[in-house]
């Protein structure tokens, strides 16, 4: 919880109501804006408003080719009304709340309400890998993979090439054609040649440089050569795949799609897979899928699995109740901690607060994603300090009891500075009159600091509570820099033992094992809706608990 | 006389330690606490071998400056650190900026829709913007073919996603503020013949600049540590941000060996915030108590 309170993507704080200070004049007719009409139109002012408007009409122009290009006539139309809307917006005198707003709000819209949305239509499909597009891309996926070397076929010259980084960048084929000599590029997306000019060639046919590609050397390629030999460019008469790393051949499709039964049949074995429409995906008389399959619609198939698959709602409730102790243990340890230091430097004959203060805090300054890959190497069973500097020799991270006490512990470090400040703050803020008043009144400390320090401080810090909470409950730095859920059950690869919702539902996205869009996106939704309904109901206890205190 | 006078400052020293003494050991050891994670890193980053098995709380074998030479020559450690400063203070500068318009407008103005408005801010604040990772991946999927110079590997892209949580940041902390300031100030200025513009830029501004400083500051840090969404957008060496090129030096089997560069580039990420943040320290601390009580 090093930043509770603000960053892009982090809950943020700000929960209540309205100040109850300085009522806002409701009542009061908005004679301003009355004034504001006949408020003269100032050469800064114009200057402002013409160099802005000119750029957003800049801006909208370029986005407008691409989108014509595609042929994304909603898109352009939604641009072109967005635009003309900001125009008149700007222009018009009236509406002035609403200029305020909606520079906000249009990215508010476009990058976050929109993308839930589209996490709320994703939740209801099988979207992931092996069902990324349409079902006609599927047929060209297993035809094209299904391509075997035919005895006596031709063979290109062949080299590895990429535009963007040699170890990420998505692969293309350089290919010279042994007959004519001319060099193509190939990717899933079929071949497409490329100008003699901006294309060197070496004797033998091998391209070793061509203008707006990278060329892999050999251990550049070797080292993604599992990609390669899965990388198939579709052509004419069947597809091209890689023999080798700098050899290629023109194959022939082995499976063929059939129209007639809607289905792929072998041409080898004579084997047939039937398109079923409700699993998007080939599927044989035994039950066997082919790994290409389409995204298609599949109800509440996602949702119902989190709650009914043992497999899943096993480990899933595992998870989730972890998460909620993760995120109290987090909150309530930082408090707590933050707190009890606060209230021993809080004493007017305490020498050297600003010094204590200022290394105290240091930790909430550190850059939290490099404490806590430092952390992690501190647990390192090995050769880690924590090991070391107390003679242990724990698995840390290898056994779920004391992974969750470290992961604890590291956010224990990392927040109570901030806890510290806040609640250092609030103390301030209490009148000393009133515990004063209750020790003449013979109670001794603890008494007036269970009765009166105490309820003014959750008071003033529990707003930051709910939201330190919240934060916390997805708090995916904590888990994913240091323990990346481990330990892993041995059965269950996918869900470790401290694992949150989060980082749980990121695996299922972007790990390894295969994206599963779908199900990650109903997961995301589940976290949702236990977030919403936590903050609620918390929202609520604190607004009763402030009118009994305030 | 002498047991009397001894019995006395026994007796005034174990009540100094009561009242003061007690508090000074609770400092001390939550200085112990925040400080030993630190000096191990500034131990490692100074360890001429920079490697992990063999660095402890204190450097032993000897000092030396050589990781912070090898973390500029065996990584993009500038370019990552340039691409942060532009991509945190942007986005910081940017979302401060547009939600302190939104908090302006929310504070002084009353319209239609200003409760419901103020409510669903409130509402999808609490649906973080990562949870729809999986949805802002593939639309931005769609982003980089349309325009691939606001798509992935550009830090152009990462900044408009990061302003579209820029309203839910602070706003409703700023709201706080402007409502403390009195109406009459603008008002006044308003009679005066002054635009609504003038009133936001030349008087409501300059009036919240700490806590626009403050804001400013929480959203850089938050912006430099922000890794999930960065890690699924730069893949590639050259627009990849600390948070992520870091991670990536500490990878599979380069993790022990890679330690003491790895430590090196943190003491240098923290450089500037460490030093805004204690200049603000006064700051934050009234800031964000204020906020709070005050919501």
């Amino acid at each position: 919880m090093s930043t509770p309170l603000s960053g892009p993507g982090s809950v943020t704080q700000t929960p209540g109501r309205e100040p109850a200070g300085s009522p806002p004049s409701r009542s009061r007719p908005s004679r301003s804006r009355v004034t504001r009409d006949d408020a003269p139109i100032t050469l800064t002012g114009l200057a402002g408003k013409v160099l802005l408007l000119g750029l957003t009409a800049g801006v909208a122009v370029w986005a407008a080719f691409p989108l014509i290009a595609a042929g994304m006539w909603v898109g352009l139309a939604l641009l072109a009304a967005s635009t003309a809307g900001l125009f008149y917006l700007y222009l018009t005198r009236r509406h002035i709340p609403a200029k305020y707003l909606v520079p906000g709000t249009l990215f508010l819209i476009a990058f976050q309400v929109f993308p839930v949305f589209h996490t709320a239509s994703t939740a209801f499909t099988n979207f992931g890998d092996g069902h990324r597009g349409s079902k006609d891309d599927a047929i060209v996926a297993i035809q094209s993979s299904s391509v075997t070397q035919v005895p006596g076929s031709a063979e290109y010259a062949l080299s590895i090439a990429t535009k963007g980084d040699p170890v990420t960048g998505p692969l293309v084929f350089l290919v010279t054609d042994p007959g004519t000599g001319a060099v193509s590029v190939g990717d899933t997306g079929g071949l497409r040649q490329l100008d003699a000019a901006d294309v060197t060639v070496a004797t033998g046919g091998k391209v070793t440089a061509a203008d707006g590609y990278t060329v892999l050397n050999f251990g550049q390629a070797s080292s993604r050569s599992r990609e390669i030999t899965d990388l198939v460019v579709p052509t004419a008469g069947g597809a091209l795949r890689s023999s080798g790393l700098s050899r290629a051949y023109e194959g022939k499709a082995v499976r063929a799609y059939e129209a007639g039964c809607d289905c792929v049949r072998d041409t080898g074995t004579g084997q047939t897979w039937t398109a079923d429409e409700q699993a998007g995906a080939f599927v044989a008389a035994d039950g066997e899928r082919l790994a290409q399959g389409w995204k298609v619609n599949v109800g509440l198939s996602n949702f119902t699995r989190v709650l009914t698959d043992e497999n899943i709602s096993g480990p899933f409730l595992g998870t989730l109740i972890w998460n909620f102790a993760f995120a109290i243990g987090s909150t309530g340890g930082t408090f707590l901690l933050g707190m009890l230091i606060a209230l021993a430097l809080h004493s007017p004959r305490m020498r050297g607060t600003n010094l204590y203060r200022v290394l105290l805090v240091l930790p909430y300054a550190m850059p939290s994603f490099a404490m806590l890959l430092a952390w992690r190497d501190m647990f390192n069973a090995d050769f880690g300090l924590i090991n070391s500097l107390f003679g242990l020799d724990v698995d840390w991270f290898g056994q779920a009891w004391t992974a969750r006490f470290a992961v604890i512990l590291v956010q224990l470090w990392l927040g109570y500075p901030y806890m510290f400040l806040v609640a250092t703050g609030a103390l301030q803020a209490i009148p000393r009159e009133l515990t004063e008043a209750t020790s003449v009144d013979g109670a001794s400390p603890w008494q007036s600091f269970r009765a009166v320090t105490l309820p003014l401080l959750l008071v003033a810090l529990s707003p930051l509570l709910i939201s330190s909470f919240a934060f916390n409950f997805n708090n995916f730095n904590a888990i994913y820099l240091t323990t990346e859920g481990a330990p892993f059950p041995a059965d269950n690869p996918t869900n470790g033992a401290t694992d949150l919702l989060i980082t749980y539902t990121y695996r299922l996205a972007f790990g390894g094992q295969g994206a599963q869009f779908g199900f990650a996106a109903a997961i995301s939704l589940f976290i949702f809706a236990i977030v919403a309904v936590v903050s609620a109901v918390s929202f609520r206890r604190t607004r009763q608990q402030e009118e009994v205190y305030a | 006389m002498t047991t009397l006078n001894r019995k006395t400052t026994g007796r005034r020293r174990s009540r100094w330690f009561a009242q003061v003494g007690w508090r000074h050991v609770v400092a001390v050891l939550a200085v112990l606490f925040s400080l030993f994670p630190i000096v191990f890193v500034l131990s490692a980053a100074l360890n001429p071998v920079g490697t992990l098995s063999t660095t402890d709380l204190v450097p032993t074998g000897g000092v030396s400056l050589g990781n912070f030479g090898g973390l500029f020559e065996r990584t993009a450690f500038g370019r990552w650190f340039l691409n942060s400063l532009l991509i945190a203070g942007v986005a910081s500068f940017a979302s401060v900026f547009l939600s302190a318009l939104a908090a302006y407008a929310f504070s002084r103005m009353r319209f239609r829709g200003r409760r419901v408005g103020l409510l669903s801010l409130l509402l999808i604040q609490m649906f973080p913007q990562f949870l729809a990772i999986v949805a802002i991946y593939l639309i931005f999927g769609t982003i980089t073919d349309l325009w691939p110079s606001i798509g992935f590997n550009t830090p152009w892209g990462l900044l408009l996603l990061y302003l579209g949580g820029a309203l839910g940041v602070n706003t409703w902390l700023m709201k706080g503020f402007f409502d403390t300031l009195p109406r009459e100030l603008d008002e006044s200025a308003t009679v005066d013949g002054a635009s609504h513009a003038q009133v936001f830029f030349r008087i409501m501004l300059p009036l919240v600049a700490p806590i626009l400083a403050v804001a400013g500051l929480l959203a850089f840090i938050g912006t430099i540590n922000e890794f999930l969404m960065a890690n699924v957008f730069l893949t590639s060496t050259d627009s990849k941000t600390l948070a992520v090129g870091m991670y990536g030096l500490l990878q599979s089997n380069e993790r022990n060996n890679n330690f003491g560069i790895f430590a090196a580039g943190t003491l240098l990420t923290a450089i500037p915030t460490v030093l805004v943040f204690q200049l603000l320290q006064r700051y934050i601390v009234s800031g964000l108590t204020a906020g709070a009580v005050k919501g």
